[in-house]
C-alpha cells in the first residue's frame, strides 16, 4: 500500500493546486482537523460556562447562543463531512484500482468551497442553532450573521453534492474491469451508500435554505406565519435532509471500522454480504424516519406512529453492523493497537447511542426526553462516540501510510483512554440530566442540586477530552516530522498478509 | 462467502426485530391512552411569547408566569405563540408541546396532588430562552 505523500517535502502550493486524489485528501484532512480543534474549543467554553449556574466565563446569553450554534455547525459540516471526504479521497480510488477520482478537477473544486464556507460561518457567528428554526431565524435572528450562515451552508451543500457525484461515478464507473461490485471493499461501499443519500437528501434542504433567505429578505413568507407561511413546513424540509444526513455522517465511520476491525483481529470480515446489505438498507430506511424529530410540534397520532415505525426499522440494520464487528473479533488474534482501541470503543458507544435512540423514538417517552440534555447526550454518542471515534481511529491507522512515520503508540493509547472516559462522563451524564428535565441550548439554569452535580460531572469529562486532544495534536505534529520511520509493509506488526490485498501505486500525474 | 453459514446473525436479527416490534406496540398502546382527552377537561389557553408564558382560564382569569390549578381535575392546554416557536413544558408531569405561531396545539394533564412545579420553554427562542420559566401551583380542591 503506497500513498506516501509527506515523505518527499514539496512546496505547499504544489499540494494546494494539485488535483491528485491524495493531495486533495490531505487538504480535506488538515482542514477538517483544524475545524475539529476550533469547534472543540467552543465545546469546552460551553461546558465551562455550564459548570455552575450563573454567568461564568461567557458574558451574555447571545454570545453563548452563537457559540453552541457555531460549535454544532462546525463539527458536523466542517469536521465530520470533510474528514470522511479525506478518507474517501485517499482510499476509494486505490480500493477500486483506479488512478484517481473520476473527476479530479471537480474534486478540487468541491474541496475549495469549504474554506470560504467555513469563513462565512465563523465570521458571521450566527445564533439560531444549527437548525435555524423559523420564524425565529426569519424575524428575530440578528443579521448579517444569519445570512452569512445561510450562504455558508449553501456552499457546503453544493460541495457535498459535487463530492457525492464524484464518489458515485468513481466507484460505479471507474472500478477495475476485473472487479465486480460485490468485491468492492466495505469502506468503498460506505462511500457509495452515503453519497447516494446525499444526492437524494441535500436538494430538499438547499431549497429550504433559499426559501429561508427570501423570507429573511421579506420578499416571501414561506415559513413566516405573519405572512401566511408555516414554520413546521421548514421543520419537515430540514429533517427530510438531515435525518438521512445522520446516516451520511455515520456510514463512512462504520466503513472505517470495517477496515480496522478485521485487520487487527487478523481474520476476514465475518460477513461481507451482511455489511453491504446493512449499508444499503440503512440508506433506504434512513428516509422513513425524519419526523421523529417533530413529535412535539403537534403531529397527529397516525403521523407519529408512522415515523416511529420508520425509525425502529433502522435499528436492525445498525444492529447487523454491531453483530458483524463482534463476530469478526470472535476468536480472532486481536492486537489492541491504537486504531483498534478507537474502533472497539466506538462500537460500544454506537450500541449505547442506538439503545438511547430507541427510547427517543417510542412516542410517549419522547415527550420526556425531547429537547432536553438527553437528546444532546444521545446524538453526541453518535457524532463523538461513534463517528469521531471511528474517524480518529482511522486517522491513526492511515498515519504511517500518509507520513511514512509512526505515531507514538503510548500517547495514542492515553488519548483513547482519556477520550473514552471523558465521553462516557459527558454524554451518559447528559442523558440523566435530560431525565431531570434540563432543556438544551440554555445559557443558565436554576440552582437545582441534581442539575448542578450532573453539569459538573459533564464539564469535568469535557476537560478530560480537551486535555486528551492536546496530547493528540502534539503526537500528530511531532510524529509527522520526527516519528520513527514506519515499516509501510506492516506498520502495526500484524504480519503482512492481513493488510489490504492489493499493490497500488498512484503516482502524480 | 461460499460455504459460510450465517444463521447466528439471522437469529440475532430476528431477536432485534422482535424487540423493536414489542417496543413499538407498547409505545403505540401507551400513546393511544395518553392522547385520549377526558371530556370534562377544563380548557386553559397558553400563549408563549419572547420570553414569558401567559395563561387564560375558562372563566376569563388571566395569569402571567404563574399558573394555578386544582388537584384532581383534568385540564386541556390549548397552546400557541405570538412571535416565534416556543415549547411549553411541565417536566414533572411530562407535559410537552410546541407553541407554534399560527397553530393551536393541545395536550392535557390531570395533576394528582398539591405541589409546586417548574414550567419552562424547551425550544430555543432567542436571548432569554434560558430564563423563559414559570411556576405551576397545584392547589387542594376548593370545594
Amino acid at each position: 500500500m503506497t500513498m506516501l505523500e509527506l515523505q518527499k517535502p514539496r512546496p505547499i502550493w504544489q499540494i494546494m493546486f494539485s488535483t491528485h486524489h491524495t493531495d486533495v485528501g490531505l487538504l480535506y484532512l488538515i482542514t477538517s482537523l483544524a475545524f475539529l480543534f476550533l469547534g472543540g474549543t467552543l465545546a469546552l467554553a460551553i461546558r465551562a460556562e455550564l459548570f455552575l449556574p450563573g454567568s461564568q466565563i461567557i458574558a451574555d446569553s447571545m454570545t453563548f447562543n452563537r457559540m453552541f450554534t457555531v460549535h454544532g455547525t462546525t463539527l458536523i459540516f466542517l469536521f465530520i463531512i470533510p474528514f470522511a471526504s479525506a478518507v474517501g479521497n485517499y482510499f476509494v480510488p486505490i480500493m477500486i484500482r483506479y488512478k484517481d477520482m473520476a473527476y479530479p478537477k471537480l474534486n478540487a473544486i468541491a474541496f475549495w468551497m469549504i474554506p470560504p464556507a467555513g469563513a462565512l460561518i465563523w465570521l458571521g457567528f450566527a445564533d439560531f442553532t444549527w437548525y435555524a428554526t423559523p420564524p425565529y431565524s426569519i424575524i428575530s435572528a440578528p443579521g448579517p450573521a444569519a445570512d452569512m450562515w445561510i450562504f455558508g451552508l449553501k456552499i457546503l451543500g453544493i460541495s457535498s453534492v459535487l463530492g457525492a457525484i464524484n464518489f458515485v461515478v468513481t466507484i460505479l464507473k471507474c472500478k477495475h474491469p476485473d472487479m465486480s461490485i460485490g468485491q468492492v471493499p466495505l469502506l468503498a461501499w460506505s462511500f457509495l451508500s452515503s453519497s447516494l443519500i446525499i444526492l437524494v437528501a441535500i436538494p430538499t434542504f438547499a431549497a429550504a435554505l433559499l426559501m429561508l433567505l427570501t423570507d429573511r429578505l421579506g420578499v416571501s413568507g414561506f415559513f413566516n406565519p405573519a405572512l401566511g407561511g408555516d414554520p413546521i413546513a421548514y421543520a419537515h424540509l430540514f429533517w427530510f435532509t438531515f435525518h438521512p444526513e445522520v446516516y451520511v455522517l455515520v456510514i463512512p465511520a462504520i466503513g472505517m471500522m470495517y477496515e480496522i476491525i478485521p485487520r487487527f483481529s487478523r481474520k476476514p470480515i465475518y460477513s461481507y454480504n451482511s455489511g453491504v446489505f446493512a449499508f444499503v438498507l440503512l440508506s433506504i430506511v434512513g428516509f422513513s424516519s425524519w419526523a421523529h424529530h417533530m413529535y412535539a410540534t403537534g403531529m397527529s397520532f397516525t403521523e407519529k406512529t408512522v415515523f416511529m415505525v420508520g425509525t425502529l426499522a433502522a435499528v436492525p440494520a445498525s444492529a447487523m453492523h454491531v453483530f458483524n464487528f463482534i463476530a469478526t473479533m470472535w476468536n480472532g488474534r486481536i492486537r489492541f493497537s491504537t486504531p483498534m482501541m478507537w474502533a472497539v470503543g466506538g462500537i460500544a458507544l454506537f450500541f449505547s447511542a442506538g439503545a438511547g435512540g430507541v427510547v427517543n423514538s417510542a412516542m410517549p417517552l419522547d415527550f420526556s426526553t425531547h429537547d432536553t440534555y438527553w437528546v444532546v447526550g444521545h446524538f453526541h454518542l453518535f457524532v463523538m462516540g461513534t463517528i469521531a471515534f471511528g474517524s480518529i481511529g482511522f486517522l491513526y491507522y492511515m498515519f504511517p501510510y500518509v507520513t511514512g512515520r509512526m505515531y507514538n503508540e503510548t500517547m495514542g493509547k492515553i488519548h483513547f483512554i482519556m477520550s473514552f472516559v471523558g465521553t462516557v462522563m459527558v454524554f451518559f451524564t447528559q442523558h440523566v440530566l435530560g431525565l431531570y428535565g434540563m432543556p438544551r441550548r440554555v445559557f443558565d439554569y436554576p440552582p437545582i442540586p441534581e442539575w448542578i452535580t450532573m453539569n459538573q460531572i459533564a464539564s469535568v469529562g469535557a476537560m478530560i477530552i480537551g486535555v486528551s486532544m492536546v496530547i493528540f495534536l502534539a503526537n500528530m505534529i511531532h510524529s509527522s516530522g520526527k516519528g520513527r520511520p514506519a515499516n509501510t509493509e506492516d506498520p502495526f506488526g500484524l504480519g503482512g498478509k492481513y493488510y489490504y490485498p492489493f499493490e497500488a501505486r498512484n503516482p502524480h500525474h | 462467502m461460499a460455504g459460510h453459514s450465517n444463521w447466528p446473525e439471522w437469529i440475532y436479527v430476528a431477536i432485534v426485530i422482535a424487540l423493536m416490534t414489542w417496543v413499538g406496540a407498547e409505545a403505540w398502546e401507551a400513546e393511544r391512552l395518553i392522547e385520549h382527552v377526558p371530556e370534562d377537561a377544563e380548557v386553559i389557553k397558553v400563549i408563549g411569547q419572547q420570553w414569558f408564558w401567559s395563561f387564560e382560564h375558562e372563566d376569563g382569569t388571566r395569569e402571567i408566569g404563574e399558573l394555578h390549578v386544582e388537584a384532581g381535575k383534568a385540564y386541556k392546554f390549548e397552546i400557541t405563540a405570538t412571535d416565534v416557536i416556543h415549547s411549553f413544558n411541565i417536566h414533572d408531569y411530562v407535559v410537552l408541546l410546541d407553541a407554534v405561531p399560527g397553530r393551536v396545539n393541545t395536550v392535557w394533564f390531570a395533576p394528582d396532588k398539591a405541589g409546586v412545579h417548574d414550567i419552562q420553554c424547551r425550544e430555543y427562542c432567542g436571548l432569554i430562552h434560558y430564563n423563559m420559566r414559570g411556576t405551576l401551583y397545584v392547589e387542594e380542591p376548593s370545594t
